[in-house]
């Protein structure tokens, strides 16, 4: 298991340097800090000083090579809108996000499994139909609209909850209503399909013939054949929220990762924003992982081969 | 039909392998059992009043080729069919209670200490996710309520029971870690764990090498013997038929066609799909020379003839056969002591259930009296 996890931790950081290195390349090419942070009517002297002053005039490969220099001191540079440490800035706005996107997942989770078992008790039945419909609906709904929409009905007409901030918990209701929709709606739809093929797999009619009941068969035997393609995707939409939902924060004002790289693009902050998406890809390899462990748990068939001494 | 429900699922107590049948005792009647299928061109009939009993301590062999509804009679008996599939009629009565007359819910107390069943392809119908232990433990955890530990503890036995080696340590092993015979061990483990009636075997040994095909043969008649089950053998091998079964039915496109002791049937077929079968069996051929076997093939399940269903590829056909369907009659040399039995009964093949009655032989076939075999 450890080597598995050096191993793994090894081969996700060549990834990680490629991922800076784009974002600190592209990030340069939407133009100098200076026209944004200096008065209209700056004289060149005063543009070329805040220039060399950050450190912009040195050639891309210079500047990228400071730094890595920093990044391996854990220094990850200053704003230049606040002048705080990137990373500090970062890391505030990372948890904000990250209970936001687990909340929402969890729900997500626990919700699909449901209806997605109901519906695949019965294939074409009734209540496949319906959640056939509704997750369909759940999955197509843009979420920008959704949020306005809600922030219309639920916060202006009726004033249930806040439009926007993080006054509450209130103020959560609409963000993972929103959020959580799509999730819901995709994860029903695999794990209805995943629960069908594993119901109806022999070694069910056999548990059937060892007495287990319809509880005990959906929950015990199928769910946790059906649960692999359902951790697949469900990664996957994790890793979307993890990145910053972004429409989503920006609409509700929550203050998280999303926001906060949109704010650090819009200002040219690009300390912060080159901190902000370090700290992403690292949380969504660590995801990716857990992921991993995640089926091994699951499956004994897919465990990495432990050598017994 | 509750208090029968309720008598049945008393614990029995007792040593392993000691249930309260007595040899010969009849366990299993079914009789005019018939299971139809939804399908997308109308519902077809895929069992048709079949009938037949099994006794204690004895093994009756379901024997026909594929789709003729033997293992479709199976999965009837243990009440695991598919979605599609309804039991239109017939009675099931185990040990006094009919099971077609239960309720799915109230049959799951009968799954697994009154009937077990063992499955062809062992691999798939072990759970890949849970160690066997798991899996063989559940029935403890189910219906005698053990905790882990306790049902880890009968896991171990169970296994034992069926020799598999070092039980301790492949107790916590995974299926996919075994090896095909020792799958389908564990697989009967768990069909007779808790000591069943009944033990339904269908195509046991069909995926497995022929050494192992015998060790599980062995293996299944050791179980038989301590426990005094009733066995039913499905299978399409006229050797295993003969050289395991005390009784056969031949089955044909969802219908018996014959029933009897093994050996008469064998001996004296008295239904012509019977002999075809038993002819077809390659006996002192030459190299090269041409097999025999039945010229055409069963009928579809969507039209299956109104009067007898082997009319087709019978060499006897006649008017009479198109037009009605023979009734399963008694037949044979012992017909004169069964005649004597009650018509009804004998076409369930059953006789008037005394312990020590033998089978009766029936055949399906309006002129089973006309078959000669030299």
């Amino acid at each position: 298991m450890l080597t598995y996890l050096r191993k793994r931790i090894i081969s996700s950081a060549l990834p990680l340097v490629v991922v800076v290195v784009g974002v600190f390349a592209l990030a340069r090419m939407t133009g100098n800090p200076a026209s944004l942070y200096l008065p209209l009517n700056a004289t060149q002297q005063m543009r070329d000083d805040f220039t060399a002053r950050n450190g912009l005039d040195q050639p891309l490969l210079v500047q990228m090579a400071d730094y890595f220099g920093g990044v391996l001191r854990l220094d990850f540079g200053q704003s230049l809108r606040t002048g705080q440490d990137a990373a500090a800035m970062a890391l505030r706005a990372f948890p904000a996000t990250l209970q936001l996107a687990a909340t929402t997942m969890v729900l997500a989770i626990i919700l699909a499994v449901i209806v997605g078992c109901w519906a695949a008790l019965k294939p074409n039945g009734i209540a496949d139909r319906i959640s056939s419909f509704i997750s369909m609906a759940a999955a197509s709904i843009p979420d920008f609209w959704l949020a306005i929409v809600g922030i219309w009905i639920f916060a202006i007409t009726l004033g249930w909850v806040p439009t926007s901030g993080v006054t509450g918990a209130s103020a959560w209701v609409l963000p993972i209503a929103t959020l959580l929709l799509r999730p819901f709606g995709v994860l029903v739809q695999i794990v209805r399909g995943s629960m069908v093929s594993a119901l109806s797999e022999p070694y069910i009619k056999l548990a059937r013939s060892r007495g287990a009941g319809e509880l005990r068969v959906v929950t015990h035997h199928a769910l946790r054949n059906a649960a692999a393609p359902a951790l697949t995707v469900a990664g996957d939409l994790t890793v979307g929220l993890v990145n910053g939902a972004v429409v989503v924060e920006t609409i509700f004002g929550w203050p998280g990762i999303g926001k906060l790289m949109i704010d650090s693009i819009l200002q040219r902050d690009f300390a912060v924003l080159q901190a902000a998406v370090l700290l992403t890809a690292v949380a969504i390899f660590a995801l990716n992982i857990l992921i991993d462990m995640g089926y091994a748990l699951l499956d004994a068939r897919v465990r990495p081969v432990t050598v017994k001494a | 039909m509750n208090s029968a429900a309720d008598q049945a699922t008393l614990p029995r107590t007792g040593p392993a392998g000691v249930t309260a049948s007595q040899p010969h005792d009849v366990v299993l009647q079914v009789s005019g059992l018939a299971v139809d299928i939804r399908t997308h061109r109308g519902t077809v009939r895929a069992v048709n009043g079949v009938g037949f009993e099994a006794r204690a301590g004895e093994t009756l062999a379901l024997l026909g080729e594929s789709g003729c509804g033997k293992s479709m009679t199976a999965k009837a008996l243990a009440g695991i069919m598919d979605p599609v599939c309804d039991l239109a009629e017939g009675t099931i009565v185990l040990n006094g209670t009919d099971l077609a007359a239960l309720t799915p819910k109230e049959r799951l107390k009968f799954a697994g200490p009154e009937l077990g069943i063992v499955f062809q392809d062992a691999l798939t119908a072990l759970n890949p996710v849970y160690t066997v232990g798991t899996q063989l433990g559940e029935a403890f955890r189910i219906h005698r309520k053990l905790n882990a530990k306790q049902a880890k503890a009968e896991a171990i036995d169970l296994m034992r029971r069926v020799g598999i080696p070092e039980p301790e340590s492949r107790v916590n092993s995974y299926p996919h870690q075994f090896s095909g015979g020792m799958r389908q061990r564990i697989l009967i483990a768990m069909a007779v764990a808790l000591n069943p009636r009944l033990l339904i075997a269908d195509e046991p040994t069909t995926a497995l090498d022929v050494t192992v095909q015998a060790q599980i043969m062995q293996l299944l008649r050791t179980l038989r013997e301590e426990g005094q089950m009733a066995v039913i053998l499905i299978t399409h091998d006229l050797a295993v038929v003969a050289e395991e079964a005390d009784s056969v039915a031949v089955m044909y496109a969802g219908n018996v066609v014959e029933s009897g002791p093994v050996a008469e049937v064998f001996a004296d077929p008295r239904h012509p799909y019977t002999k075809g079968l038993l002819e077809s069996v390659p006996v002192n051929l030459e190299r090269g020379d041409q097999l025999r076997s039945i010229p055409g093939s069963p009928p579809e399940l969507h039209d299956i003839p109104s009067g007898c269903v082997y009319q087709s590829r019978c060499p006897l056909v006649q008017d009479i056969c198109r037009a009605q369907r023979p009734a399963l009659r008694p037949a044979g040399r012992r017909r004169a002591d069964n005649a004597a039995a009650d018509v009804d009964q004998a076409t369930s093949a059953t006789n008037d259930g005394g312990t020590a009655g033998r089978p009766v032989r029936t055949a399906a076939c309006h002129f089973s009296e006309e078959i000669t075999n030299a």
